[in-house]
């Protein structure tokens, strides 16, 4: 069975206990299964990125793992959390308080849309003193100290007059900062980044991934990173989980993900998007759209879109999750050494354009 | 008027034969601020034309204008300065209907489908809709003309009598670009038409629209913040800060060779696809947010985050700067390589 994921890959070649992981975790509400059998694990100090389409289960995953899912539900599986102190906690077994204790001190949450993520009635400085005053039992006035020192972590500018504005007074870049410093209040094992920088414009999408980056270097955070953009997440992530339809269809370290990509649906992403400097006439396009949660089709979640179809397999048989060696596990019957002979290896790479992008180089 | 036919049936020459100029367009909005009326100046003496059959990138960030200059040229905003005009309409002078004739010549599709189509209507109502604004009584009848649009914008006819909640974004935007198309406008105003939607649908537009413009020689006004897309669709582009137009180039030497710091900057802040490329190379990181453009910064309008800057930039508006045929910069220290870390 694919339902257990492997061991964290260590870049390094060290060994690296795991901050959270995520085994067979399923999701569904009503008869929509929205999440299926999705596994994976972050250690600390390392970024996993999840890229998907919307309805892809990106999000609804992790959340549904950290207990903020819908309350109507259905969650199995089995999700852990490693507190730096040792201490290992059962997320899907915890309820009410003791959940929440966990999570507010131990899981920091950067959203897409800092304007509706933070607190419109409430002072900088509150909604970075609320934390530490709750979680970690600091005096008001040591977490007031603290939450200056938290601006200035995340690149703000005079901090002492930034903690007393509110919301509305800041520009987005700078909200989405508060929002970082507010996720990093408790000192957390753990950040979820839910499209963070989707909102953002560029250039400023430049300023907070490199300062997330650079947080994360210092502080050792384990960061879970969800975006659409396979772009940004190659930037960003040491390991890469790609999601459609409710499932993992591949997942690998970042770079062997990228330069040796597998399934033909990846393929198909990588290539639909214009390439900076490689103009062609036609984009590739993935026909069709994602399957319907609730009528979830018997064999490949992908079938239907695929540009390889090979045989009645991928209709009838739903492929398990194959580990290739090196943690590299994609979900197809139609990989290069399993694919019939008459069938080119990369039959699902576009003819229209390329499918990898050289490097620019600095400009 | 039989503009709109000629415009198909006149092979597109491109940059040749201006179907639209726009010349020195101010657009500036009452703000009122501690009781006394200060000015928002959305849009600063921007000229630029499009010729038939021809692309036009817009790029800038949000509050750069962009927007507001798609809406401006269909009179959906007062202009305060400049001129705009249609082949030979002055468009600013339009009164009543001809201001109508204007919107049926220029065409918009928006960012999100779901809140440009009206969710009591069918596809067929909407699609159907410019054709009763504009009177037009389409050779066959208006359902024919419906199904042959639905057609061209690769809708099949089983839609028709769906409503937009029962679409996908990709069909939603399908059913937009439908009705964009109805009554035969000469150029489309693309206001982040592919923003709201997944990449693997994205290409599907993006390749429809090139398509659509082969086919009918179409001229589109493309305005997008994704400098990628930008560059699959454009012939020229035209990078814009904070109202005002930094740079102006054809497509291909903005790419290889931006000339203005700020172009420099959007250009190295794309994530590249490539993780490895993405992490060596050096990046071009603008310091601080876009001033308010209330009280805009004197001279160059860029300066505030300008990496190159020097005292004389606050002076005055930075001239053009020719950098090749039909590149202009509009900036002191053009052409110079801004080093990124």
């Amino acid at each position: 069975m694919s339902a257990l994921g492997p061991a964290t890959p260590s870049p390094a070649g060290t060994t690296l206990s795991t901050a959270l992981e995520v085994r067979s975790l399923s999701v569904s509400i009503g008869p929509a299964r929205i999440v299926r059998d999705v596994s994976w694990s972050v250690a600390p100090g390392q970024t996993l990125g999840i890229v998907g389409e919307s309805g892809s289960g990106k999000s609804m995953s992790v959340l549904s793992a950290v207990g903020l899912g819908p309350g109507n539900a259905r969650i199995t599986g089995d999700v852990r959390l490693t507190t730096s102190d040792g201490g290992q906690h059962d997320l899907l077994g915890l309820r009410g308080n003791a959940l929440r204790r966990i999570r507010g001190r131990r899981i920091g949450f950067v959203f897409q849309d800092p304007a509706t993520s933070l607190n419109p009635m409430l002072t900088v400085e509150r909604q970075l003193t609320e934390g530490p005053e709750v979680h970690l039992g600091l005096t008001p006035k040591k977490a007031r100290t603290r939450a200056a020192e938290l601006l200035e972590l995340v690149g703000i500018p005079d901090p002492a007059r930034r903690l007393q504005a509110f919301p509305h007074e800041l520009s987005g870049g700078m909200r989405q900062r508060v929002m970082i410093a507010v996720a990093l209040a408790c000192e957390p094992e753990v950040i979820i980044a839910d499209e963070a920088t989707t909102a953002l414009d560029v250039t400023i999408q430049a300023q907070i991934i490199d300062a997330i980056r650079e947080l994360q270097e210092r502080l050792g955070t384990a960061t879970v990173w969800i975006s659409h953009d396979l772009a940004v997440v190659g930037g960003i992530a040491d390991e890469v989980v790609v999601m459609y339809g409710g499932e993992v269809l591949e997942r690998a370290e970042t770079v062997r993900l990228f330069q040796d990509t597998k399934h033909p649906y990846t393929r198909g992403l990588f290539a639909s998007r214009p390439h900076l400097g490689q103009r062609s006439d036609q984009l590739l396009s993935i026909p069709g759209s994602p399957p319907d949660p609730r009528a979830i089709p018997p064999g490949c979640v992908f079938w239907d879109r695929c540009s390889v179809r090979g045989d009645d397999r991928c209709r009838t048989q739903h492929p398990e999750l194959v580990d290739l060696g090196d943690g590299h596990w994609v979900r197809s019957f139609y990989l290069p050494e399993n694919a019939p002979s008459n069938l080119p290896e990369d039959a699902s790479s576009p003819s229209a354009g390329p499918v990898t992008t050289e490097p620019e180089g600095d400009r | 008027m039989s503009t709109a036919t000629e415009a198909l049936e006149t092979a597109p020459t491109v940059g040749r034969d201006p179907l639209l100029q726009v010349d020195g367009l101010h657009v500036r909005f009452p703000v009122r601020g501690a009781g006394r009326r200060q000015w928002l100046y959305a849009v600063q003496d921007v000229s630029f034309t499009i010729g038939r059959g021809e692309t036009v990138g817009l790029v800038g960030e949000s509050g750069s204008g962009k927007s507001t200059i798609g809406n401006a040229l269909l009179r959906l905003v007062p202009v305060h300065a400049g001129s705009v005009r249609l082949a030979d309409t002055d468009v600013l002078a339009a009164r009543g209907r001809e201001i109508t004739d204007v919107r049926r010549r220029l065409a918009m599709v928006f960012q999100d489908p779901l809140a440009a189509l009206d969710p009591r209507c069918t596809v067929a109502e909407s699609v159907a809709e410019p054709l009763q604004i504009h009177k037009l009584k389409p050779a066959g009848g208006r359902r024919a003309r419906v199904a042959e649009l639905m057609d061209l914008a690769g809708l099949p006819s089983r839609f028709l009598d769906r409503y937009p909640h029962e679409l996908s974004g990709g069909q939603r935007q399908r059913v937009c670009i439908a009705r964009a198309l109805a009554a035969d406008p000469e150029l489309l105003i693309l206001d982040e038409a592919t923003a709201s939607l997944d990449v693997s649908v994205q290409s599907q537009i993006l390749n429809l629209l090139r398509q659509l413009q082969d086919e009918m020689g179409l001229s589109y006004l493309f305005i997008s913040h994704d400098l990628a897309s930008v560059e699959h669709m454009s012939d020229r582009v035209l990078v814009l800060y904070l109202g005002r137009i930094m740079e102006r180039s054809p497509r291909e030497d903005l790419y290889r060779s931006p000339g203005h710091p700020y172009t420099q900057a959007l250009i190295s802040a794309i994530p590249l696809e490539d993780p490895v490329a993405e992490r060596q190379r050096r990046r071009i990181i603008l310091e601080g947010d876009i001033p308010s453009p209330i009280d805009p910064p004197s001279g160059c309008v860029f300066r505030t985050r300008c990496p190159l800057v020097i005292p004389e930039c606050a002076e005055d508006l930075p001239p053009g700067h020719d950098l090749g045929p039909g590149h202009t910069a509009y900036c002191l220290r053009a052409g110079e390589r801004v080093r990124g870390t």
